[in-house]
């Protein structure tokens, strides 16, 4: 496959980014979409050019550290899919991409696709954890938790953290991530002790951080790689208005 | 934090005034659904209406209110989003938002507008183009009502207004009804497909509703 790549190359926060056009050639359709890039900037490199600059950890789908915008869709085209578990078959030769960052007040361009994400780690740290005693672990099933609640934890859970809600959002909030952290300790009774505070803390946390406000667009749920419910945010919005009382 | 200093604080105000509105919506549609009935209907219900100044003027200085906050959180949240995604994408593609849910503040401005131009037309009666009810009396002595709808509504023009600002409402109760629910956390899996549904039986409802005024007159439906 041959493809005409255009990418958003920004030196650093400060600089004025641009997108530039470049080159794939031979690119093997059972190449991942990053596999393609580092093809790309195996090319950049040996021309003496600076290669394009992304973030990527496990490439297993599982860590959320891939972020790139691609055609104007996190993660790009296929549905519950980060960018690193992307095959090249899904697209045509010939095809005209588009690779741009996350875009967002709250996220930084650090350089070309790599944002500073650690905004949605502050919303961690201000509730997104349980209060236990140390010691010795307690035995599995002392505390019994119904099947539907645990499976909604869990699916609450899944959530990876990459930021592809904030993302897709057209108001750049966090609001499914946040309303993922605050459901999957909300459904679970260690982490109901401390409901009414974490979800004070989450949201003010988001607004602080400069993320917009959700309007119900459910542009996030559709770009979650990880099938992220919006139901969940009006799980938040629940606990946010309990938390009042 | 204060609550109306937090984001779902903000957006709980605007869906507790927006069910305010749409339930206003409601009573003065079946208000103004007296015009079928004729000069009887709609002037009667006008002089009942206004027989009890202090009630009315309670009511709609109430609704003036309501409207306001709305208002006001609608553009404070709206130009808050706007400085947290101050660069878009280049190539723009939406998965799931909707014209509606998109256009939200514009067809909110159209409204308030309409609103505007509303009452001076038949509350004020400041820009009633040919006829002023309060100072022409039916054979009843009550303001003739019937008559100023009636010779507003057979304009062309003055038609057409109500009938874009009511388009505009129904594309606001669509994504706004459905809204609501999410916001007060009303909302799940089971019933997120119900409620979108709602929301746009609501906004048919309603514009159907309205739009059956102006269109009967302009049909000749319902004359003089």
């Amino acid at each position: 496959m041959n493809l005409t790549l255009f990418v958003w190359r920004q030196r650093d926060k400060d600089s004025q980014g641009k997108l530039e056009e470049y080159k794939a050639h031979d690119i093997s359709p059972d190449m991942s979409f990053l596999e393609m890039l580092d093809v790309v900037n195996e090319r950049l490199i040996k021309e003496g050019k600076e290669p394009i600059a992304f973030d990527h950890d496990c490439r297993e789908g599982i860590c959320g550290m891939c972020s790139q915008v691609i055609n104007g869709i996190p993660h790009g085209p296929q549905g519950k899919t980060t960018v690193c578990q992307l095959h090249m078959r899904h697209f045509k030769d010939g095809d005209r991409i588009y690779i741009e960052p996350w875009r967002a007040r709250a996220f930084p361009i650090i350089k070309d696709l790599i944002v500073d994400r650690s905004a949605l780690d502050r919303i961690i740290q201000a509730g997104g954890y349980v209060s236990v005693h140390t010691g010795g672990v307690p035995d599995a099933n002392a505390i019994l938790i119904p099947k539907p609640d645990a499976d909604t934890a869990m699916d609450a859970a899944e959530c990876i953290g990459c930021g592809a809600c904030v993302a897709a959002c057209p108001n750049g909030s966090a609001m499914l991530f946040t309303a993922a952290k605050v459901t999957h300790l909300a459904m679970l009774p260690q982490g109901k002790v401390e409901a009414a505070r974490r979800v004070c803390l989450m949201t003010e946390q988001m607004l602080k951080e400069g993320f917009g406000n959700c309007t119900n667009h459910y542009e996030c749920q559709a770009a979650c790689p990880k099938g992220i419910k919006v139901s969940f945010i009006a799980k938040l919005n629940r606990e946010f208005i309990k938390a009042q009382f | 934090m204060r609550f109306i200093d937090t984001s779902i604080g903000k957006k709980v105000i605007m869906a507790v005034t927006g069910i305010a509105l749409v339930k206003f919506l409601f009573i003065h549609l079946i208000g103004n659904s007296t015009i079928f009935l004729g000069p009887e209907g709609i002037n009667a219900y006008a002089k009942g209406l206004h027989s009890l100044p202090p009630i009315v003027w309670g009511f709609r200085l109430i609704m003036l209110l309501i409207f306001g906050i709305h208002i006001y959180f609608a553009v404070q949240l709206t130009l808050d989003n706007k400085k947290a995604k101050p660069i878009g994408y280049s190539v723009d593609k939406n998965l799931a938002a909707t014209f509606s849910g998109k256009t939200m503040i514009w067809t909110g401005l159209i409204i308030l507008g309409f609103v505007i131009y509303h009452l001076l037309h038949f509350t004020l009666q400041i820009t009633s183009p040919y006829f002023i009810a309060s100072s022409h009396p039916d054979n009843f002595g009550r303001p003739d009502v019937f008559k100023m709808v009636i010779l507003s509504f057979q304009k062309i023009s003055i038609a057409l207004i109500y009938a874009l600002s009511i388009t505009a409402l129904a594309l606001h109760l669509s994504h706004g009804v459905q809204s609501i629910f999410q916001t007060l956390g009303l909302n799940g899996d089971y019933l997120m497909p119900k409620i979108k549904a709602l929301g746009l039986a609501l906004a048919l409802i309603l514009s159907i509703g309205y739009l059956s005024i102006p269109a009967a007159i302009q049909l000749g439906i319902i004359s003089l």
